[in-house]
């Protein structure tokens, strides 16, 4: 795999803030690859940057070979771009937005009026842009950044303010544009789409990426505590519990066990144990640490503060 | 490298007829003045007293057309603000159109309005004003485009500032409806205090209103090669300190 967009060293400063500081990481072409973290971090900054539209104080970015400050409408011809919060004119018609985005570019637009029935617009083509809802808003958004069939597509906070149906079916869309051999970069401070749709993730906090990789291995590495929470009345489990190698706290309360340990093969342990001792369980359930987990494991808060 | 020029200046005229008040506020309201004004002063006017005659020969259709210019530019003031705040500005330059076709897109579309709100008036002027005018028309529709050109410029200068649209009505009326005052439509440029005086050398309308009103007179434009000129290094110097202090978000 190459890859398409490398990151070396950039820094970013407002005035006397820093918004991204140190930030190096390579995206390679076809995965879907998510940068991050809660608001504020410096997602959107890194990316504008890496789209050409801000330009870093330090360090270098090359996307498709190219340097996004000095080949920026190169650039602009082959990637789509979707910004968090952006607006059209508000009696634009969704028609006419797509048309004039299909002529921007070089290379011959992929078929509009296909894609906004891919995004569920058909039946909102006559409208003004002013007149769509948010979703409606953010779909047609996704329509312009697809429109010239881009080999990098940016997407910033792009299921931000939609309900959990469109989340998803937005979601499919993305993998789509995966599975067609393009590339995607976005943003999120969602952790359930990161571990959903991302191959590979960068946690960025206060503008300094902590830690880069697969999500489960990003798990793995970081959380890997298990736990398994049983009910039973068995008196003689609690001592057979602290037996199970790799335990490390049984905690009970009210007849329901907290078992606590770390390696991939606790569960395993713990059925084994109940099975030997024919301990009678009537509840049981494992809770595996995910993104959010590490998240807050890595900074020491969760993402929503 | 001017990409998308024609289709984005289509699609701005679409928008800007589709406001409440667009057209009517911008093209149908001035013409609706003058024919008001027209009905009630046109018997009165008829013949001009010799002493008005110069005002009303020449003057007022130069001080109406600048003031189409000016609100025309004042439009442009508020409507890049507007897209400015509201991102459509930031979400036109991830893509590969060029700053200056966006923003050239727009002055197209001011400069059909200004034409268009001319030709209004002329043809409500005609009926109206009883005054046999003989001004050439091409011309004065040049001229005027020309000095709208470069008042623009000075717009874009505003626009590049201004912190929010709310204060872009405002602050571009407050800098640009003076500059009428100083033109020299009113009182000689000359006569004016030296301050004022050196100030009025920056600004587009003392050269435009010369000029409007020599080819109105039908002048030939040699004599007024200096004031296109002016006119033309103003556009130059406002457009590059614009190009610097540009803000697109």
């Amino acid at each position: 795999m190459r890859p398409v967009i490398q990151v070396s060293g950039v820094r970013k400063t407002y005035g006397k803030t820093v918004a991204v500081d140190e930030v190096s990481f390579e995206v390679n072409e076809g995965e879907i690859f998510g940068l991050i973290g809660p608001n504020g971090a410096g997602k959107t900054t890194t990316m504008e940057c890496i789209e050409g539209l801000r330009t870093p104080d330090q360090g270098t970015i090359s996307v498709l070979g190219l340097d996004p400050f000095r080949h920026v409408y190169k650039l602009q011809d082959r990637i789509g771009v979707q910004l968090q919060q952006a607006q059209l004119q508000k009696r634009i018609k969704v028609w006419e937005a797509l048309d004039l985005w299909a002529l921007l570019y070089q290379k011959k637009a992929i078929d509009g009026e296909h894609l906004l029935e891919q995004l569920g617009l058909a039946d909102k083509r006559g409208a003004w842009f002013m007149n769509l809802s948010g979703g409606q808003k953010q779909r047609l958004f996704i329509a312009l950044a697809l429109i010239n069939d881009p080999e990098v597509v940016f997407l910033d906070e792009l299921t931000t303010g939609l309900d959990p149906q469109s989340r998803r079916a937005i979601w499919d869309l993305v993998r789509g544009i995966r599975a067609r051999g393009k590339t995607v970069f976005l943003t999120t401070h969602l952790m359930e789409e990161a571990e959903r749709l991302c191959d590979r993730v960068a946690i960025i906090e206060h503008g300094r990426i902590i830690d880069i990789d697969r999500p489960e291995r990003l798990v793995d590495r970081h959380c890997p505590e298990r736990t398994v929470v049983l009910a039973t009345d068995d008196p003689i489990a609690e001592d057979r519990f602290r037996a199970v190698p790799g335990v490390e706290a049984v905690i009970l309360t009210d007849l329901r066990f907290t078992i606590r340990g770390r390696g991939d093969d606790l569960v395993t342990e713990v059925i084994r144990c109940l099975s030997e001792n024919r301990i009678r369980v009537t509840d049981f359930r494992t809770i595996l640490p995910n993104l959010e987990d590490v998240f807050l494991k890595l900074t020491g808060h969760s993402i929503r503060e | 490298m001017m990409r998308g020029l024609w289709k984005l200046t289509w699609i701005e005229i679409k928008i800007f007829l589709r406001e409440p008040l667009g057209a009517f506020g911008t093209i149908g309201f001035p013409v609706l003045v003058f024919l008001v004004l027209g009905r009630i002063a046109g018997r009165r006017l008829a013949p001009p007293p010799l002493a008005a005659s110069s005002f009303i020969l020449v003057s007022l259709p130069v001080l109406a057309s600048v003031l189409i210019a000016v609100s025309a530019v004042l439009s442009l003031v508020t409507i890049i603000s507007i897209y400015r705040e509201g991102g459509i500005l930031k979400r036109l330059r991830a893509t590969p159109l060029r700053p200056q076709t966006i923003l050239t897109a727009h002055v197209i579309v001011k400069l059909i309005l200004t034409a268009a709100t001319l030709a209004l008036m002329v043809l409500a002027g005609k009926r109206y004003y009883p005054v046999d005018v003989h001004a050439p028309l091409f011309s004065f529709t040049l001229a005027l485009l020309i000095s709208t050109w470069s008042i623009l410029s000075i717009g874009f200068l505003i626009a590049s500032i201004v912190p929010t649209a709310r204060f872009a009505q405002p602050i571009g009326a407050i800098i640009l409806y003076p500059m009428i005052a100083v033109s020299g439509l009113f009182v000689r440029v000359d006569s004016l205090p030296p301050v004022l005086h050196a100030v009025t050398r920056v600004l587009p309308l003392t050269y435009a209103v010369p000029l409007l009103q020599g080819i109105w007179n039908g002048d030939a434009w040699s004599t007024y090669v200096g004031d296109v000129a002016a006119l033309a290094v103003l556009f130059a110097v406002c457009t590059a300190l614009s190009a610097r202090v540009f803000r697109w978000e």
